[in-house]
């Protein structure tokens, strides 16, 4: 047994230097003659580029470079791509229009990049940036999902309907039949309201080319290194992959938005080059960041679920349109369709499913992945339309999910929309976060409330998500572009300490203190002796990164296998020294024994004696370090339950949260700490979306929700403390640990609870996000429609 | 230019300004204390907050020449002698942090709220950090920490 092991609640590693003002994140980098980049954006949603004069911006003093779309076609880059290929219902390719690192002849958002201003100072790049003249020539932009397919506008002339691509997954057939047979068929019409990710430390990069080596670095806020050394180098073209570092050193959260290769940092880096080799930095601003991250979620879905008379699902027939925005963000094409309809099947065996998804280009900031990815809006739509059964067929709502729940003896469960889910036990997560509410008590509180003049209801949302992504055979047959396993190395120095090597990447996941854990327990090494590096291509393996809650479950046991090589080895060191066979040599608490003797070699010695091979087998290659790579056989599959309780003053609108339990099946838990902290600011992110949360364009394409004054972000008296449980948990079956990943379970579990509990409360449901206003509003209405009859 | 003095983590500062230089930028860029991050341009997230004379301000929005003569705090000097602060150690306990980003400026906060109000209610917590925003962790465990070094400082005193 180790302490700090599997399972302690070890506060981190890393804090020390964040509590203390030593983290040290892009924007803390300065390197010597440095210069600053400001971009020039575009104030039009669609405009054609008519001239550009860059004379008075390299008039201003300190300016010395200029560039535009024309100087990235002189120098013969490429252009930004979205990495996975999805085929339309009849074949057809997706329609990719061109994204380009600055634009040229056109731009399609507000916020597109035109030009990039470096100068000495920043200062001088403002002014630069200022006096830069633009002509444009004003297009009729769509900015509306509902309208983009029908608008007299082409985003991209590759797409002229504005239909990237019209997509198909399931069985048509037998949910026609289904539905020609079912009792009753309940419908649901949604909106999952587009949101700004808004990881509080902004996008910035500086880009580095050194003339005496002709290589290039670039620091970046990045959730994966690797990835963008490799778009960078075979798309963009920028420098030969070998010749190119990335370095992503502290990163102040992600949530999605520091995965995508984005038009600033390959900028950047090409600046430096023009510049004679000074590293060019560049910071975002917080209002460049709402136009120019990418942002997430935005579907329009009707679906519709065919019932028998007991309330047992039939059926599911889901049509959803997605907005992409202007461009195709790096994965956006996988989002809203093998992330989402994969996962429409929820917790229940509904038997036949069937989804169509028509992405659309609009004049609008690009859309792609936000934490869960796909996954809440799948989840949002299944429990949304769930409780509408329960309601209309007069069922608990508790019990319709109990009938339609999938077994636990059903596992492995192949679903009708492609994934096959290893294990689960829904029910008992179900009965367990119902205890915590207090579910039966209900009615009595609902009274209570009443008689202060507050409307309280309640609201269960149970979630799925496939995580660990990804076996990639599986997501290479569905259109990716990469594989996504990941990668590690494990190495003893001469002293007996261990450095893991990590493909992934931590910008707020605890991996230092969750890895290290990980590895004190496979070697018997003390915690403190572990130190986890990660985040630059020059010094780790090759690594996919870190997204869709892997980094544990895929990069984790590439760690754990690292070890595992280790062990086998320190067997064949041990028994030379120990002058026994290898069968005889047991590997237990850190030390290589013989079998029922106390004769035995701690790790560290053995170590050493590779290291200093002075006595040493004859054949063995001296060194003790391991790597793995780990392609996993399958998704792993968190699952869980929430309930929220909340009170409406029908006279504001307003909606507290009064109570929120979640129960998590995460499988094994590795930090209940660190755990329980994700699933709190994933819970906090799904309120937001569910009650505050919105990014808002008006009909020229303006994006009205630009700041932290206009775009409402969670504050601390917005949400409640969070009573949170692990399930007793069914481990995963894809990985030798049993974890499952838990860091998108709130954002993706959460919407749903809030809203159920406030149609609970009002008798209406409200569209996210449910603000006072509207809520006023659905309240309102009813009363008046209720007094004219 | 203009000449600012003013004393920084307890040591003496001085140099030439812009009228315009914000102290954050004094702090980062001057004297290389890049603790005191900058999350947002319209004075709402709260991640630049330092102690002015012992009470948080919003270094952002703060003249560099406005904190003439002043003692500013910030993150780098909470811990004295390699002992952290007991809000920082609090943090640390109970996983007040995951990115770190907002991390300085929710210290700084919670240590001005703790010298105003030393036994601060759930309630009073959360209304007080309204200024600060973190993504990351869904402020449980924030609201947790200050609590807890709430209590210790408390006992402190009462030691
Ligand atoms: S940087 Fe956001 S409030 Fe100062
Ligand atoms: S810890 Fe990341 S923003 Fe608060």
């Amino acid at each position: 047994m180790v302490a700090k092991g599997i399972g302690a609640a070890v506060p981190r590693k890393e804090d020390r230097r964040f509590l203390t003002g030593r983290g040290r994140y892009t924007d803390d980098i300065h390197l010597p003659g440095e210069v600053h980049a400001v971009f020039v954006r575009s104030p039009h949603a669609h405009a054609r580029i008519l001239r550009i004069d860059k004379g008075p911006a390299l008039a201003v003093p300190g300016v010395l470079a200029v560039l535009t779309g024309e100087d990235v076609a002189a120098d013969g880059l490429g252009h930004l791509v979205c990495g996975w290929l999805v085929k339309s219902k009849d074949g057809s390719p997706m329609r990719m229009g061109k994204h380009p690192l600055l634009a040229q002849g056109k731009v399609r958002y507000v916020g597109d990049r035109v030009a990039c201003v470096v100068a000495e100072t920043l200062a001088a790049a403002r002014d630069g940036a200022e006096a830069l003249v633009v002509e444009y020539e004003e297009l009729p932009a769509v900015t509306s999902l509902a309208e983009a397919e029908k608008a007299p506008v082409a985003v991209h002339e590759e797409a002229p309907d504005n239909v990237v691509y019209d997509w198909e997954l399931g069985d048509r057939a037998a949910v026609e039949e289904a539905f020609a047979k079912a009792h009753r068929v309940v419908a649901v019409d949604l909106v999952n309201n587009r949101l700004v990710p808004n990881a509080m430390e902004p996008r910035a990069a500086i880009g580095v080319w050194d003339p005496g080596t002709d290589g290039y670095t670039l620091y970046l806020t990045s959730q994966n290194p690797h990835v963008h050394r490799l778009v960078i180098s075979a798309f963009v073209g920028i420098a030969p992959e070998h010749k190119l570092r990335v370095v992503a050193p502290d990163v102040g959260g992600g949530f999605g938005s520091k995965i995508f290769v984005y038009g600033e940092e390959c900028v950047v880096l090409w600046a430096s080059r023009k510049v004679g080799g000074r590293p060019v930095r560049w910071r975002e601003e917080r209002s460049e960041a709402f136009l120019a991250d990418a942002h997430g979620r935005d579907h329009l879905t009707h679906a519709e679920l065919a019932l028998d008379a007991e309330g047992h699902f039939l059926a599911l027939r889901v049509s959803t349109r997605a907005n992409l925005g202007a461009y195709m963000s790096t994965f956006s094409s996988c989002i809203p369709t093998y992330l989402y309809a994969t996962l429409l099947a929820g917790q229940y065996r509904t038997p036949a499913i069937y989804a169509e998804v028509k992405a659309l280009y609009t004049n609008t900031t690009p859309v792609d992945a936000y934490r869960g990815a796909g996954r809440p809006e799948a989840s949002f739509l299944v429990e949304t339309l769930v409780e509408e059964a329960a309601r209309v067929l007069g069922i608990d709502r508790a019990e319709i999910r109990r009938r339609n729940f999938i077994p636990k003896d059903a596992f492995p469960y192949q679903t009708p929309v492609a994934l096959v889910y290893d294990t689960g036990d829904y029910a008992t997560s179900l009965e367990r976060a119902l205890a915590l509410a207090d579910y039966a008590g209900f009615p009595a509180r609902r009274a209570e409330a009443e008689r202060r003049g507050r409307l309280r209801g309640i609201g269960i949302s149970c979630y799925i998500e496939a995580c660990g992504i990804a076996p990639s055979a599986v997501v290479g047959s569905l259109g990716a572009g990469v594989g996504l396993w990941e990668s590690a190395e494990v190495r003893f120095t001469h002293t007996g300490k261990v450095q893991v090597l990590t493909g992934t990447h931590t910008h707020g996941q605890g991996h230092e203190t969750t890895f290290s854990q990980l590895v004190a327990e496979a070697l018997g090494v003390p915690f403190e002796d572990v130190e986890v590096i990660h985040g630059d291509t020059a010094g780790t393996p090759v690594g996919m990164g870190t997204y869709g809650s892997r980094s544990l479950a895929v990069g984790g046991e590439a760690i754990l296998r690292a070890c595992r090589k280790l062990i086998d080895k320190g067997r064949k060191i041990a028994a030379h020294l120990l002058e026994a066979s290898e069968a005889d040599i047991e590997f237990v608490d850190g030390a290589f024994r013989v079998k029922g003797t106390d004769r035995q070699k701690t790790i560290q010695e053995v170590a050493f004696t590779a290291l200093v091979p002075h006595r040493y087998p004859p054949d063995l290659e001296p060194g003790f370090e391991a790597s793995a790579y780990f392609d996993p056989p399958n998704f792993t599959f968190p699952a869980g339950t929430y309930v929220c309780e909340v009170e409406v003053d029908p006279d504001t609108g307003r909606v507290s949260i009064e109570k929120f339990v979640a129960v998590d099946d995460f499988g094994r838990v590795i930090n209940p700490l660190v755990v329980e902290g994700q699933v709190h600011g994933g819970l906090v992110q799904g309120i937001g979306q569910a009650l505050l949360e919105q990014a808002v364009y008006d009909p020229s394409g303006q994006l009205l929700t630009g700041s932290f004054m206009d775009y409402a972000m969670p504050r601390a008296d917005d949400v409640p403390a969070f009573v949170v449980e692990f399930a007793p948990g069914t481990a995963a079956a894809a990985n030798s640990m049993g974890v499952k990943g838990c860091g998108e379970a709130g954002a993706i579990g959460a919407p749903a609870a809030v809203i159920n509990a406030l149609t609970d409360a009002i008798g209406v449901r409200v569209e996210m996000p449910a603000t006072p206003e509207k809520v006023w509003r659905a309240l309102h209405g009813r009363r008046l429609a209720q007094a004219a009859e | 230019m203009p000449q600012v003095r003013m004393v920084v983590n307890g040591r003496e500062v001085a140099g030439e300004v812009e009228g315009r230089t914000l102290l954050v930028e004094f702090l980062r860029e001057r004297l290389g204390l890049t603790g005191t991050h900058v999350g947002c341009d319209t004075s709402q997230c709260g991640c630049c907050l330092v102690l002015v004379d012992g009470v948080s301000v919003k270094s952002c929005t703060t003249l560099a020449l406005q904190c003439e003569g002043a003692n500013v705090t910030t993150i780098e000097g909470l811990a004295s002698d390699g002992e952290l602060h007991p809000v920082q150690r609090a943090f640390h306990e109970h996983h007040g942090l995951q990115c770190g980003f907002c991390t300085p400026g929710m210290v700084i906060s919670a240590v001005d709220l703790l010298s105003r109000n030393p036994d601060p209610t759930e309630a009073e917590v959360r209304s007080w950090l309204e200024g600060n925003f973190c993504r990351c962790t869904g402020y449980h465990n924030i609201v947790k920490a200050v609590l807890a070094a709430a209590a210790e400082l408390r006992q402190q005193k009462a030691a």
